[in-house]
């Protein structure tokens, strides 16, 4: 095994190298397209909270039902409540992704979603 | 409720919330088509890691699948129940309906995109005009 392959399973990053994946992905959207998604950290929270509340409740319940589980040794092991830190996480990084890449379809293709000061 | 149920009372939701309450209707919307396309490859890609290597897994009872993990096949797709996809669109859909919604309200519409990279695609975004000179000559470069 590698060794980074031994780290990675001492340190039980299974899950969270998945969410760094996620964020090193579509960080150039931020720094070479310019999408100013995270510029609008407002909108952005007002957008993401929500959302993120939302899905842990369902999550929350999953748990508690038995719909889903969390393999202990692939997580660090942080906790929030009956979630591993890394769900916590997910709620918060894939709903980001989702909006910067709208953005970049935005100025890539220069279509409308409909909240142009204009209508288009 | 099984996962299989809240999955597609989630999905409704999110479509009615979409066209009928928040009235963003992106459903209707070339853009987001397109980049939901494109996370639904990311989600494959992602999802696919965490469920094929079982870092998450899932009682049979409460999805389609038996609890075999074939990549495609036996309600899974990319080794994840195929419920995830509905959970997904749910709330994608969701997150970039109040994000248009709040831009709409006038919430940080600015500041637009305007990176090197948009400037390229769309030289207007660049005020001083020079956008709209570097394609040209970094073409007349090439030759």
């Amino acid at each position: 095994m590698t060794v980074c392959g031994r780290l990675g399973r001492v340190l039980r990053l299974a899950y969270l190298a998945m969410l760094v994946f996620v964020l090193v992905t579509t960080l150039p959207l931020e720094l070479y397209l310019g999408v100013r998604v995270w510029r609008r950290l407002r909108r952005l929270a007002l957008t993401v909270l929500p959302v993120t509340c939302v899905f842990l409740a369902w999550d929350l319940y999953a748990v508690a039902a038995g719909h889903w589980d969390f393999h202990p040794e692939q997580t660090t092991g942080l906790v929030v409540g009956a979630l591993p830190l890394e769900e916590v996480l997910f709620f918060l990084v894939v709903p980001v992704a989702a909006v910067m890449t709208l953005e970049a379809v935005r100025v890539v293709r220069g279509w409308p979603v409909g909240d142009e000061a204009s209508p288009r | 409720m099984t996962y299989s149920q809240l999955a597609m009372t989630a999905l409704g939701v999110a479509v009615l919330l979409d066209l009928a309450v928040l009235r963003v209707r992106l459903l209707r919307r070339g853009a987001f088509w397109t980049a939901y396309g494109i996370v639904f490859f990311f989600q494959l890609v992602t999802n696919g890691w965490l469920t094929g290597r079982e870092v998450v897994t899932y009682d049979p009872a409460a999805i389609l699948g038996t609890g075999s993990i074939p990549f495609v096949g036996d309600g899974r797709l990319a080794f994840a129940p195929v419920e995830d996809l509905a959970f997904g669109f749910a709330m994608i859909l969701l997150t970039l309906d109040l994000w248009v919604w709040w831009g709409r309200r006038g919430v940080q519409r600015e500041p637009v995109a305007d990176g090197p990279w948009s400037r390229r695609y769309r030289p207007e975004l660049d005020a001083s005009g020079a956008g709209r000179e570097r394609p040209r000559r970094a073409a007349s470069a090439r030759r």
